[in-house]
């Protein structure tokens, strides 16, 4: 029996791109049969390797059982189809797994999760399940749906593609920019889902990051995709991650920016963060994931609070307005005001949100009017704010915070 | 010797990385076992029950099971050192397949 050992989130990454890498032999109309077959090797490999020990090339072994599971699959179905030919056609061994084909696949398979056909949540589905290796019940429990609705949404959108014969390709040049740009806010839509906490208390919270942050960099790395806007992206993410150590106490409660304990960021994070942010920078492109970047590095570089550059965060959300018009923005655009003009400018910039539908159950708003109010000094207009986050609060980390600073009012 | 019983389709709907904490589990067993120099051998058993005969009334009958009604499987066996039930019991308490079904440890008379 060989102890070797696993390298973290091996299974998570392999399932992604041996997904991917039959898919392209299979065409995607077997993408349904691929995740099977990865899925059968997973389950051979946790049957096999506890008695036999865990082979030297982990991932190998699982591609040569997913690919004899297909192959068995396809003969089963007896389809004397094309996929059944490119398969038996196809070595079975593996290419490298970091090796350029493999990447391709990968990178082809992020574009096919993300297709105009498919609908927004489709699209995050299918991505996290079929790119990132994310179990239904993970990502259900990460968007705070049930498992059936993942489920189902899953199947529709293998429909969708089967039906609008999408070939497992990447897309045209002249289409790539935009095609890059569905990838992109599919990634950052999960990232943010994982960071922000705002629905449900699974652990596969800060998983959703990690996952989203590497095929960041899949794409960066990549001769095709490494484009300023992939970078912006990137470097946002990674310098957003970098304070995650320090948002959640050693009780589990969410600590906001102010609180933080600075020595916790994780500096190499922001170093890497910085690297990209200069990459991002390279041509006239300007997108909002640069300005945003741009804030989140403002804060990576501040000693602390009231050491921050906020008249340049509070430039880059002028700036960031004007092609991201959303309520989001001008809630935390009102937070820079504050600590640029004071306290009562911030709560007269918040003056137009509360009859924005958008944010009428959105728990930030009044959490944030009731922040500046306790700092221009109103406290009981502060507490009622606090309440009316606290009640509607999706999170107990983000509802605990709330009643937190409730009780500290009236201390 | 040590037999783990299991029932079937305890892994079905289970995420990639959960498989994995669960053979990272066994890897760490196996390895203390390895570095104790304990474990003498371990194999996965074939897919399926194998084979069951048994004579009635001078007739040969096969089935695929022990017990017809038995849906318990055994999904591979490891040989492990140990000086004597006890030691054994010790050796198998932190097993992960505890988690799924019981433990059968024999002995294997003779070595």
């Amino acid at each position: 029996v060989i102890a070797a050992e696993l390298t973290e989130r091996l299974f998570r990454r392999s399932a992604g791109r041996l997904v991917a890498h039959l898919t392209r032999s299979l065409g995607t109309e077997h993408l349904g049969l691929a995740e099977d077959a990865v899925q059968d090797a997973m389950l051979r490999a946790l049957q096999t390797w506890p008695f036999n020990g865990i082979p030297a090339d982990p991932e190998a072994w699982l591609f040569r059982v997913a690919r004899n599971r297909a192959l068995d699959e396809l003969r089963q179905l007896a389809t004397r189809s094309r996929a059944l030919n490119t398969l038996v056609g196809e070595p079975a061994s593996p290419p490298q797994m970091g090796g350029a084909p493999f990447v391709d696949d990968q990178l082809t398979m992020m574009f096919l999760a993300c297709h105009p056909a498919l609908s927004e949540p489709m699209r995050v589905g299918l991505t996290l399940k079929v790119v990132a290796g994310f179990g239904v019940d993970e990502i259900a429990a990460a968007f705070l749906v049930p498992r059936g609705t993942i489920q189902q949404r899953l199947v529709r959108a293998k429909r969708v593609l089967r039906a609008t014969v999408v070939p497992f390709a990447m897309p045209h040049e002249q289409d790539l920019p935009e095609r890059l740009r569905d990838v992109l806010a599919v990634l950052y839509l999960a990232f943010n889902e994982g960071y922000a906490a705002s629905a449900g208390d699974a652990p596969v919270r800060g998983e959703l990051c990690i996952e989203a942050i590497h095929l960041g960099t899949v794409l960066a790395e990549h001769p095709v995709t490494n484009r300023p806007e992939v970078h912006a992206l990137l470097a946002l993410m990674i310098l957003q991650a970098s304070r995650l150590p320090a948002r959640v106490d050693s009780l589990g409660a969410l600590v906001l920016l102010d609180e933080q304990n600075r020595e916790l960021w994780d500096r190499a994070a922001i170093a890497r963060g910085f690297r990209h942010l200069e990459q991002a920078s390279a041509g006239d492109c300007l997108t909002s994931y640069h300005l945003e970047a741009g804030i989140a590095s403002c804060h990576a570089m501040a000693p602390s609070v009231a050491d921050t550059d906020w008249s340049r965060i509070l430039a880059y959300y002028d700036q960031l307005l004007e092609v991201d018009h959303s309520p989001v923005v001008r809630l935390n655009r009102a937070v820079a005001v504050a600590m640029v003009h004071g306290p009562e400018a911030g709560i007269r910039e918040l003056a137009g949100l509360d009859r924005d539908p958008r944010l009428r159950r959105y728990h930030l708003l009044p959490a944030v009017r009731a922040r500046l109010l306790e700092r221009a000094g109103r406290a009981a207009e502060a507490a009622r704010g606090y309440a009316r986050a606290a009640k509607l609060a999706r999170t107990t980390a983000e509802r605990d915070l709330m009643e937190r600073r409730l009780a500290s009012l009236s201390a | 010797m040590i037999l783990p019983i299991e029932k079937s389709s305890t892994f079905e709907n289970m995420s990639p990385q959960d498989m994995q904490k669960i053979v990272e589990r066994y890897g760490k067993w196996t390895k203390a076992l390895v570095q104790g120099k304990r474990l003498v051998d371990g194999h996965k058993l074939s897919d399926g029950s194998g084979r069951v005969l048994r004579t009635a009334g001078g007739k040969l009958t096969v089935t695929d099971r022990p017990h017809t009604e038995s849906k318990e499987l055994i999904g591979g066996f490891w040989i492990i050192q140990a000086k004597d039930y006890d030691e054994a019991q010790k050796l198998c308490g932190d097993c992960p397949h505890l988690e799924y079904g019981p433990l059968v440890i024999r002995e294997i008379e003779g070595r």
